[in-house]
């Protein structure tokens, strides 16, 4: 790391600096390093919230999670859920991106459009969903019905309703990755364009597989890893739309790990579920660091 | 990326994306559509954007006295506008010092605010959640408000703006007999206004829609945020009473869907900036 300031620190700018930095000091123990870390602790414990007593029980509360049916379930649906999310909403995204930059007018249009379902209130547009899938009254039934297909109910099906789910995070963050391959797109230089004209590649085929797939590498994997980390977060959809059914089809780990802790207030057992989330979201997040390293440098 | 190719091929991109827009932009034309309608036509197998008899102040009427929507609306803009005030207090004096101050520890509280952006919110939820409960804070608004004054993201964010920020004018400054609290006060917060805005969008826009934690800590409907007022408002309509629940969901989304509407670019430049987070 570089020297901030050419000067020499007086007494006097590191007291000042030392006072500047103490409320966030404070916060940072009390609101995030305090609560992180005692999550570990609680996770060796059997506390339940409320309870006079607390005993350490070892790696009890793990041993019981990886024994448990639910639990593995509740993993595998997550994963589901990111193996169709990730790769639908970075392909949709690439290509919405590559779509509207080569456009010559409406760009600014599509993109804002496109981008719509990324800030509106997803729980809000759940409840939105859950009318548009309607078995009998809705839109996407009433439209199938017309084309001569019956539809049949989206959330309630056990084998359909992790695939609903999925459909509307994909919808929901296609336009996020659409902007950041945007942002990829623009640091391409354009000469290298022309390079490979003159060398004779000719097609919007060969231009892309010579030039703009290979220049957009990091962009790639930083999108697709960014996509990885929000779609395993999935919880808000699942409590409204599903509950984590039917017959615990769409249990994902954030809702397990909420209704362990915050419905049945088995706390030691919830921090331990916390805590496998948050080791994946550590890895991943490692990942897009690696793949950030190449992007962007912190000086 | 550029523009190029042949009239078929302009066209048939601009067909490619109006149609992928029809699907995008579904569910928002359906739910204000919706709102219009009465009961009869919603259930109503034949499909039309606009009603034939219109009910649209029934349903917003209902919207607005069945549940306190106006209440979740207000309680969205005090948390999100507390959150965001009590982030900047903590976040800019220590994104002055780490860009611009030399002191003990400022490499290390570095590497912590690097080491709090990857830690996604709902990790540190329950003993969170303990120590709202052992001070009998839960069910208010400092349950919404307290946990998120801490923002590694605004600290980052503010730091690397005060880096491009030349030493020159802190010299200045000093030589003119101003302290490091008036450098920042008065010559450093003017400037950082436009890093300030991108932080706000990112900041309101991730605390107005986050539901995970009102969800938690919040039981009184009083004190319900937009997402959290929606859910009961669901729960209460049993799911059948459509027009109205998608008149509430109108009025729910409306606030941010204008809000970008209005600063598209810098909404759009923010999130790029950190792939969504808060």
């Amino acid at each position: 790391m570089t020297t901030p300031a050419a000067h020499d620190a007086t007494p006097a700018e590191r007291r000042a600096a030392q006072a500047l930095v103490s409320p966030a000091w404070l916060m940072f123990v009390v609101l995030l390093a305090g609560p992180t870390l005692a999550v570990f602790v609680l996770s060796l414990t059997d506390w339940q919230l409320g309870a006079p007593t607390l005993n350490f029980i070892g790696l009890g509360n793990y041993e019981q999670l990886f024994a448990d049916r639910v639990f593995w379930k509740s993993f595998g649906n997550t994963a589901v859920y990111c193996l169709v999310v990730v790769p639908g909403s970075v392909f949709l995204g690439l290509g919405l991106a590559l779509l509207i930059e080569g456009a010559t007018f409406g760009r600014a249009f599509y993109r804002a459009a496109y981008f719509l379902p990324v800030t509106s209130t997803l729980i809000a547009m759940a409840v939105v969903w859950e009318f548009l899938l309607h078995p009998s009254v809705g839109l996407i039934n009433v439209m199938l019905e017309q084309v001569g297909i019956h539809g049949g109910d989206w959330l309630k099906n056990p084998s359909r309703a992790l695939f609903t789910l999925a459909g509307i995070g994909i919808w929901q963050s296609a336009g996020l990755n659409m902007v950041l391959f945007m942002a990829g797109l623009k640091s391409i230089p354009a000469d290298l364009y022309e390079a490979v004209e003159i060398d004779g590649a000719a097609s919007a085929w060969e231009r892309f597989r010579c030039v703009t797939w290979p220049m957009l590498g990091p962009a790639t994997l930083f999108v697709t890893v960014v996509s990885g980390i929000r779609s395993f977060q999935v919880f808000d959809t699942v409590e409204v739309l599903t509950k984590g059914g039917p017959n615990k089809s769409t249990e994902v780990l954030l809702y397990t790990m909420y209704t362990e802790a915050f419905n049945f207030f088995r706390t030691g057992f919830g921090a331990a579920i916390t805590v496998v989330f948050l080791l994946v979201v550590l890895a991943l997040t490692l990942l897009q660091v690696k793949a950030g390293e190449k992007r962007t440098h912190y000086g | 990326m550029r523009p190029g190719g042949s009239i078929l091929s302009h066209v048939l991109r601009h067909l490619v994306l109006i149609a992928g827009l029809v699907i995008m932009l579904a569910p928002f034309v359906w739910m204000v559509s919706t709102s219009l309608k009465p009961p009869n036509e919603i259930f109503s197998t034949k499909l039309s954007l606009l009603p034939t008899n219109w009910a649209a102040v029934e349903n917003y009427t209902k919207a607005f006295t069945k549940v306190p929507l106006l209440r979740y609306l207000l309680n969205g803009v005090i948390v999100t506008g507390g959150i965001f005030l009590l982030q900047l207090m903590v976040s800019l004096p220590a994104a002055y010092a780490l860009a611009k101050l030399r002191f003990k520890g400022r490499d290390i509280l570095f590497t912590m605010v690097l080491i709090g952006l990857m830690i996604p919110a709902q990790a540190p939820a329950i003993p969170r959640y303990v120590m709202l409960y052992e001070v009998g804070l839960l069910d208010t608004y400092a349950a919404l408000i307290l946990p998120f004054v801490f923002s590694a993201f605004g600290i980052f964010l503010m730091r690397q703006f005060f880096k491009t920020v030349p030493d020159d004018l802190m010299h200045a400054a000093r030589i003119d007999g101003l302290g490091e609290f008036e450098i920042l006060w008065r010559i450093m917060l003017p400037l950082a206004m436009p890093a300030m805005l991108a932080f706000g969008v990112i900041s309101i826009v991730s605390h107005w829609n986050d539901f995970f934690w009102p969800l938690i800590v919040i039981q009184t409907g009083d004190l319900a945020t937009p997402p959290l007022g929606t859910l009961f408002f669901r729960n209460e309509e049993a799911g059948s009473d459509f027009g109205p629940l998608m008149a509430g969901t109108v009025v729910i989304t409306a606030p941010l869907v204008l809000l970008f509407l209005a600063a598209q670019r810098r909404f759009i430049e923010g999130v790029t900036l950190t792939g969504m987070k808060g």
